[in-house]
C-alpha cells in the first residue's frame, strides 16, 4: 500500500524497480544507470558517435559557427585543465581539480547563460569560469595557494569557487530569491541564476534546504548537478536510491536528466531551464549524466577503488570527440580549423604557465587584509606588531635563532 | 602493511615497533573494533579507500561493510546517525574528513551529541568519538587547516583530546572509544607521518592527563597536537642558547588537567602557551586565565599566548607566517624572561 510507486508517476516501461521497498543493490545501481545509454528520460542530441538525434521538447537550431564555438571552448578548457594538472604534477601547484570528461556539462550549461545571469561553482567549474570571462589564470591562485579566488565575483557574475559541499546552493537559492525580490524575474529579460555541485553534493542538508527554499519563493534558480559518478571513491549509489533527478519532484519543480557529455543537449537544456526561470517558472533540476575522467583531484588515487574499464567505457563517450565527428561529417569544419585550434589550446596552456611560474608570493600583511568591511583597530594592532617582528628578521644576519 | 620492528637488544622492548601517527590511529581502531563488536567506523571514505589520510585503511576489508561505513555525504549525517547508533548500544567511530568540514555537522554536536546525558539525566549514554584531523602547515586550499576546537571545549557536556605523536595517537584513540561520554578527537594532520616506537605492552597514561615531557626551569612551554613538535625543537634550539624550556602537552582541551603545568610554572616562574588556533577565546586563553589565578604569586611575567592570528586561514603560501613556529616560540620566550 505505501509503495513509493503510489507516490510519483509512472516510469518509463522497462525501468528497473530502483522504487521498491529495500531494493537489492543490484536494482539500485540498475536504476541509477538506466538511462545512461540514452533511454527516454536521457535528454540527448548528439550521440557518442556524433550522431544528431532530435528531441521532442528540447532541440535546438545550432549552426555550424555555434558548434565550432562550442567544440572550441571545450578543447581550451581541457588543455588549460591538463596544464593545470602537469603544473601541479611538476610541484608548481599545491593542488589541481581535474574537470576531464565534463567539459560539455560545463560549456553547455556555461554557454547557456545570459550576461545579467549569476553562477555559483563549487570547486571544479573551470569550463563555466572559462564562459563567464574568468580566465584559467585567475583560478591559479587558488591551486597555488596565493589567495582565496582572485576575481571579482560580481563584476563576472561568478561566485567565488565554494568548496564546503553543498553551501553555494543556499546562497544561490537566496541571490535568485533577491533577483525575485528586485523585480528581475517575469519577461524575457528576466535575471536566473545557476549553481553547480555534485552527485555527493545531495546529500547534504544544505542542497536539500536549497530545492526547498527555492521552490517556497518560486525563485529563478536552475540546480544544475554534475552527476560524474563519483564523490571521491564513493559511487552515486552510496548517495540515493533514485535518479538524482527524480529528487525535484519531491520538491515540487521539474527535475531533467541531460547527457552531460553531449555539449548540444546541455545547452539545450539549460537554456530552458534559465529561460523558465527568467519568466517567472523556477526552480528547476538538472542532471548532467557525466563521468569524473581523472582523479578526484591530484591528490586521489582513483586505482583504489574503481576499475579501470570504466573509464575505458567513458572514453568512448568522449564530449569532445563527438562534437568532432560531426563536425566533419556535417563538413563544417576542416582541417585547418582543427589546427587553429590546437595551436590555440597550447598558445592558452603556454601562457598559464608562465604566468603560473610568475606569480609573485603573497605579502605577509595579507594574512590580516580585508578580515572586515569596517575598520578593526584590535586586528590592525595584531598585524602591526607581527610585521614589525617579522621586520627583525630583515636586520640580523641569520634571521634569529 | 606491517610496521618494521625494531631491532633492539632484547630486552622487555621484544614487541616495540615503529610507527607512523597514522599508523598508531590505524592499529588503535583496529585493536578497539576487535575488542568490541559494536564498535563501528563511519564517514566519507573510509571503508574501500580507507580515508583520505589512509587512517582507516584496511578496516572495511577485515571488519565489512557492517562495521566500517562509507557514508553519504553529509556530516550532519553521520553524526546525528552517529547518536542514534549510540543510544542504541553501538559506539561510532566517526570521521570528519577535515577540520573545516566538521561545521554541517555542528548542530548535532552541539545540541544532541554534548546534551543528551545530561538531558536524560545520565540515562542515555552516548559513547561517539569523532576523530578530526586538524591544523595547517600541508599546503592545502581552504577549509584544510583549521583548528576550531576552542568550539567544541567551548560547549559543556563534550570531551575533547587532541594527540600529538604516534604512541598517544595509539592509546588515546582507544581510551576515547572507551570513554562513555562523547570525546572530540583532533588529531595533528601534519604530524601523520611522523615517526616513534611503540610498545603495545606498555601501560599507557590516563586519557585526561597533561604530560611533561621535557624538564626545564627557564620557562614552562604548553602546547597541544601539532605544536608539540614544534615547541619540542624550540627546546632543542633554547638549549643550545642555554636557555632551559620545560615542554608540557595538554593532550586534554576539555577536561583540561593543568595541574602538571601549575606545578611547572610554580617553580619557572613563566608560561608560554603555544596553540595554532587563533588566540580570541581560545584554549591559549583558558589557560592563561586559569594559570594567572593559581600561580599569580609565582609569575615573573604575564602568560604569553604564541597563537594563529585572529583571521580566517589564510591562503597557503603564507601559513608559514600564520602558524606560530620555533622562532616565534623562542621570540615569545625571550620576552618572558625579559619582563
Ligand atoms: C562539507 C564537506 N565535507 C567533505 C568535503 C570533502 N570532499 C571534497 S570533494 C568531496 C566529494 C564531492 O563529490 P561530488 O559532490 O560528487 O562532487 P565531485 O567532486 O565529484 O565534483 C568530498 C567528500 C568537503 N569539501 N566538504
Ligand atoms: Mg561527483
Amino acid at each position: 500500500m505505501s509503495s513509493p510507486e503510489q507516490w510519483t508517476p509512472e516510469r518509463p516501461a522497462g525501468t528497473p524497480a530502483a522504487t521498491a521497498a529495500s531494493p537489492t543493490a543490484e536494482q539500485v545501481i540498475a536504476g541509477l544507470r538506466a538511462t545512461s545509454e540514452g533511454g527516454a528520460d536521457l535528454v540527448q542530441l548528439l550521440t557518442p558517435e556524433g550522431e544528431r538525434v532530435s528531441h521532442p521538447d528540447f532541440d535546438i537550431e545550432i549552426t555550424a559557427e555555434e558548434l565550432r564555438g562550442l567544440y572550441r571552448d571545450m578543447v581550451l578548457v581541457r588543455r588549460a585543465d591538463r596544464e593545470g594538472n602537469a603544473l601541479q604534477r611538476q610541484g608548481q601547484l599545491g593542488i589541481w581539480v581535474p574537470l576531464l570528461g565534463q567539459e560539455a556539462a560545463q560549456i553547455g550549461a556555461g554557454r547557456a547563460m545570459r550576461p545579467q545571469d549569476m553562477a555559483f561553482p563549487s570547486y571544479r567549474e573551470h569550463g563555466v569560469a572559462w564562459c563567464k570571462g574568468v580566465q584559467p589564470t585567475e583560478l591559479l591562485g587558488i591551486f597555488r595557494g596565493t589567495d582565496h579566488g582572485s576575481w571579482d565575483p560580481l563584476e563576472k557574475r561568478f561566485h567565488l569557487y565554494t568548496i564546503v559541499i553543498g553551501n553555494q546552493c543556499l546562497n544561490a537559492a537566496g541571490y535568485a530569491m533577491g533577483q525575485k525580490f528586485d523585480g528581475k524575474v517575469g519577461d524575457d529579460d528576466g535575471e536566473a541564476t545557476i549553481v553547480f555541485f555534485g552527485d555527493g553534493a545531495t546529500s547534504q542538508g544544505d542542497v536539500h534546504e536549497s530545492m526547498v527554499w527555492s521552490a517556497v519563493y518560486d525563485a529563478p534558480l536552475v540546480l544544475f548537478c554534475q552527476n560524474n559518478q563519483w564523490a571521491i571513491s564513493e559511487p552515486t549509489e552510496r548517495q540515493s536510491r533514485l535518479p538524482l533527478y527524480h529528487r525535484a519532484r519531491g520538491y515540487g519543480f521539474p527535475g531533467i536528466r541531460v547527457d552531460g557529455n553531449d555539449v548540444l543537449a546541455c545547452l539545450a537544456v539549460t537554456r530552458w531551464a534559465l529561460d523558465e526561470c527568467r519568466h517567472g517558472n523556477g526552480p528547476v533540476l538538472i542532471e548532467a549524466f557525466t563521468y569524473r575522467m581523472d582523479a578526484h583531484t591530484t591528490s586521489d588515487d582513483p586505482t583504489r577503488y574503481r576499475l579501470s574499464d570504466e573509464l575505458e567505457a567513458w572514453k568512448l563517450k568522449d564530449p569532445i570527440e563527438r562534437v568532432r565527428v560531426h563536425l566533419v561529417r556535417q563538413q563544417w569544419a576542416d582541417t585547418a580549423f582543427f589546427d587553429e585550434v590546437q595551436a590555440e589550446a597550447d598558445q592558452l596552456a603556454a601562457e598559464l604557465r608562465d604566468f603560473c611560474l610568475n606569480m609573485p608570493d603573497p605579502p605577509a600583511k595579507r594574512i590580516f587584509s580585508e578580515v572586515y568591511a569596517e575598520p578593526s583597530p584590535v586586528l590592525d594592532a595584531q598585524r602591526d606588531e607581527f610585521l614589525e617582528y617579522l621586520s627583525g628578521f630583515e636586520t640580523t644576519v641569520g634571521g634569529g635563532h | 602493511m606491517a610496521a618494521p620492528t625494531m631491532h633492539r637488544p632484547t630486552t622487555a622492548t621484544s614487541s616495540t615497533q615503529t610507527i607512523t601517527l597514522a599508523k598508531g590511529l590505524n592499529m588503535g581502531l583496529r585493536a578497539a573494533m576487535e575488542r568490541d563488536p559494536r564498535v563501528i567506523v563511519m564517514g566519507e571514505d573510509v571503508g574501500r579507500l580507507g580515508g583520505v589520510f589512509r587512517i582507516t585503511d584496511g578496516l572495511q576489508k577485515d571488519f565489512g561493510e557492517q562495521r566500517v561505513l562509507d557514508t553519504p555525504l553529509a556530516e550532519s549525517g553521520i553524526i546525528g546517525t552517529a547518536i542514534g547508533l549510540a543510544i542504541r548500544g553501538y559506539r561510532p567511530v566517526c570521521e570528519i574528513q577535515f577540520d573545516g568540514f566538521v561545521f554541517p555537522g555542528f548542530d548535532q554536536l552541539v545540541s544532541q551529541l554534548a546534551k543528551l546525558h545530561y538531558r536524560s539525566q545520565g540515562k542515555v549514554k552516548v559513547p561517539v568519538v569523532v576523530r578530526i584531523p586538524f591544523g595547517g602547515g600541508i599546503g592545502a586550499v581552504e577549509h584544510h587547516s583549521e583548528s576550531p576546537e576552542s568550539y567544541f571545549a567551548h560547549t559543556a557536556g563534550l570531551k575533547v583530546v587532541a594527540c600529538s605523536n604516534p604512541v598517544d595517537a595509539y592509546w588515546m584513540i582507544q581510551q576515547a572509544i572507551a570513554t562513555d561520554d562523547p570525546v572530540i578527537f583532533f588529531e595533528p594532520k601534519r604530524r601523520y607521518w611522523e615517526k616513534a616506537e611503540l610498545d603495545p605492552t606498555a601501560r599507557p597514561e590516563p586519557l585526561h592527563t597533561s604530560r611533561v615531557l621535557r624538564r626545564g626551569s627557564a620557562a614552562t612551554v604548553a602546547c597541544y597536537g601539532p605544536m608539540v613538535r614544534t615547541c619540542l625543537d624550540a627546546a632543542a634550539a633554547g638549549a643550545e642558547d642555554g636557555i632551559d624550556l620545560e615542554v608540557i602537552d595538554l593532550r586534554t582541551l576539555s577536561p583540561l588537567d593543568l595541574g602538571p603545568v601549575f606545578e611547572s610554572v610554580r617553580h619557572t616562574g613563566r608560561l608560554v602557551m603555544v596553540s595554532e588556533a587563533p588566540s580570541e577565546s581560545s584554549i591559549a586563553a583558558e589557560v592563561a586565565a586559569r594559570v594567572q589565578q593559581e600561580c599569580f604569586y609565582s609569575l615573573e611575567a604575564p602568560v604569553l599566548r604564541v597563537t594563529g592570528f585572529d583571521t580566517p586561514y589564510p591562503p597557503s603560501k603564507l601559513e608559514e607566517e600564520f602558524l606560530p613556529d620555533l622562532d616565534r616560540v623562542l621570540h615569545a620566550v625571550d620576552r618572558a624572561l625579559a619582563w
